[in-house]
């Protein structure tokens, strides 16, 4: 039941599903048990991470195609859903038009780039998804009536999600059960079945051909498969998926921007998410979103708590600042990938093969 | 046009109209009429760089012509793309071991038997739901002789065991034209009858178009019906085995020392 719930593809680790098991009580359990917004913001972000990471790894870890034009189908889906929300109010209409319509443009532009640019080389690939995630940002900016500029737009979402919506009020578990909550575990709810389908999707016939034009391109063409439509089908799943993450990351925040969506910025958190992870296997977005969002929230309090400790020390006391977070979290970067090649859900999966090969 | 005209209803299964290909200049494979009917095992043989890879990758389609046609029943197929003439029954193992590395054996075999399947593109089934194809898959394993090493990724195996890997994956698709380059090329004596029964096999199935590229001479001796020899890109000898292997110009281009002008008097 588990094992066909995960298309048969286990985590192959007990580390690995120790951590994954671990992660989702604590994301079951944390709006009653711990309660507050930042907690369930972290696990919101992961969530939705774990979507985008995931769809992301579709293509580069599954497929061997590098794009640059991820972030853009996120950003479409949570532009579409928040600017259909400001336009129209705050309706499920509105979130269903917004979401479709950005989905359907995230199709449209995954297939035009695709069959423009796939037939050449990966490289070239890659710099068109640059170029058109680029050129999408500049449009967003110039079109600032509409989508707010730099700025980004504040909309409402209907009243079921929002804090004023109480369920369970305060004093029945200490903590208020209200929209909000709602909202938290439903935003849960869908990016588990999503990664529950593209671990489908990766272990279907389609997904092994996927693997196979990783692993050798031109055999794959001999074998006849059409290499040029499996890349395209693939990249407008991924485009789509990337439009649902985008599209619940902004019913969440109630906001949409360029730093949280368009930016380069994010496009390189997905890369190092699915780095640290490990390419080409997805329970690595989750274990990589998971340390990539604890790290994130807590490096930066961690370090504040060490700095007056040391505020004395010459030298120490500058690098270990809380204003140098993004320094060792590039350093975590660096060792990890080091020492990681195949990042930590490949590490940990080689090592329990290796133990297992061992015992026999 | 110079062929000899077809009659009615009956083609060649493979057919190449003057094919020629040149890299900056030099005709590698250099107008090459040929027929190649079902149920026959044609050997292709020519010192290296002779241009049989090359004629290998112009009909199924790894490279494109400069000039010429190439047929299949009677169908012209020169523009498909190599993943179309890979459906419509062409299939080819490569002298360069050309596998999925990373990919366990039994599922190299296993995409081949997929390719050729109704439900090659279905994303939401598991692919172990479909035990036709891995049943499949595994026979043509056993054949192989690899059942031992399955899971095992392609990589790690020997080069004699990737040989035939390379050929069970022709094997699995199942064409109706199998194309081998030097299948047994770098292989310990003992592991080359294995292959060369792979060959016998599918030549008794009777209706299967087989060209084999070639050196070893006591190997097309028992399997080749014909014999085409090949040198600078041209085809200087075709026939049956006997006839060709007792020609001088054949054993001086087959031995590699056929010198162009020689060649050239003798057409
Ligand atoms: N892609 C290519 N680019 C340039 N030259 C090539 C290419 N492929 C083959 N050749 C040349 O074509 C000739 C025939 O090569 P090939 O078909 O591999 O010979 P064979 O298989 O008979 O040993 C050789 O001179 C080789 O150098
Ligand atoms: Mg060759």
């Amino acid at each position: 039941m588990i094992s066909s719930l995960l298309s048969e593809d286990l985590p192959r680790s007990r580390i690995v599903a120790f951590t994954l098991i671990l992660l989702l009580m604590a994301m079951l359990a944390a709006p009653v048990a711990i309660g507050g917004l930042t907690i369930m913001s972290v696990f919101v972000k992961i969530a939705i991470f774990v979507v985008l990471v995931g769809s992301f790894d579709l293509l580069l870890g599954y497929t061997g195609m590098i794009s640059f034009a991820h972030t853009m189908y996120f950003g479409i889906g949570a532009y579409g859903t928040g600017i259909a929300l400001k336009s129209m109010g705050a309706s499920w209409e509105a979130i269903a038009i917004g979401f479709l319509a950005g989905a359907f443009l995230s199709f449209v532009i995954a297939v035009a780039v695709g069959l423009f640019s796939m037939r050449t080389k990966t490289i070239f690939f890659a710099m068109i998804t640059l170029a058109v995630a680029n050129a999408f940002a500049v449009l967003v900016n110039q079109f600032y009536t509409i989508t707010g500029g730099h700025d980004g737009l504040i909309f409402q979402i209907p009243r079921v999600l929002k804090p004023a919506f109480v369920i369970i009020p305060r004093d029945v578990f200490g903590v208020p059960i209200n929209g909000t909550t709602l909202s938290y575990y439903a935003i849960l709810l869908i990016c588990g079945l999503l990664f529950l389908l593209m671990l489908r999707i990766v272990n279907s016939p389609f997904g092994r051909v996927l693997q196979a034009i990783r692993e050798n391109e031109l055999r794959a063409e001999a074998l006849g498969f059409n290499v040029l439509r499996h890349r395209v089908v693939v990249s407008c799943i991924a485009a789509v998926l990337a439009c649902v993450a985008g599209a619940l990351n902004a019913l969440w925040l109630r906001f949409v921007g360029p730093e949280v969506t368009l930016d380069l910025q994010v496009m390189l958190d997905v890369l190092l998410i699915v780095v640290i992870g490990g390419m080409g296997t997805l329970y690595g977005a989750i274990i990589g979103a998971g340390v990539f969002v604890f790290a994130e929230t807590y490096l930066q309090g961690a370090i504040a708590y060490i700095a007056p400790m040391i505020a004395e020390v010459p030298v120490v006391s500058v690098v270990i600042h809380p204003d140098r977070w993004v320094f060792w979290l590039g350093i975590l970067f660096v060792v990890s990938v080091y020492y990681f090649p195949e990042g930590i859900v490949g590490r940990l999966r080689n090592r329990a093969a290796e133990l297992a090969n061992i015992k026999k | 046009m110079d062929s000899a005209p077809n009659i009615a209803d009956h083609y060649p299964v493979i057919e190449t109209k003057g094919l020629s290909v040149s890299f900056g200049g030099h005709l590698a494979v250099s107008d090459v009429s040929c027929c190649f009917e079902e149920g026959t095992l044609t050997a292709i043989v020519g010192p290296n760089g002779a241009g049989k890879t090359t004629y290998f990758n112009l009909i199924s389609g790894q490279l494109k012509s400069t000039s010429g046609q190439v047929f299949l029943n009677g169908e012209e197929i020169t523009q498909y793309p190599v993943a179309r003439r890979a459906q419509c029954g062409i299939g080819r193992a490569f002298q360069l071991t050309n596998l999925f590395p990373e990919l366990s054996v039994q599922e190299n075999i296993r995409l081949a038997v997929q390719s050729m399947a109704k439900t090659r593109d279905s994303f939401l089934t598991l692919w172990s739901s479909h035990k036709d194809l891995i049943v499949k898959a595994d026979h043509f394993l056993e054949l192989a002789g690899l059942e031992q090493y399955a899971k095992a990724n392609a990589s790690t195996l020997s080069h004699g065991n990737q040989r035939k890997l390379e050929v069970a994956i022709l094997m699995a698709l199942e064409p109706r034209v199998y194309m081998f380059d030097e299948p047994t090329a770098g292989m310990s004596v003992d592991e080359v009858p294995i292959v060369l029964d792979l060959i016998k096999r599918v030549k008794s199935e009777g209706n299967k178009t087989i060209l084999l590229v070639e050196h070893k001479l006591d190997v097309i001796r028992s399997l080749a019906d014909r014999i085409v020899v090949l040198n600078n890109g041209e085809v200087v000898a075709d026939g049956d085995p006997t006839t060709v292997m007792a020609s001088d110009i054949v054993r001086e281009a087959y031995l590699g020392r056929a010198r162009q002008d020689r060649v050239g008097t003798a057409k």
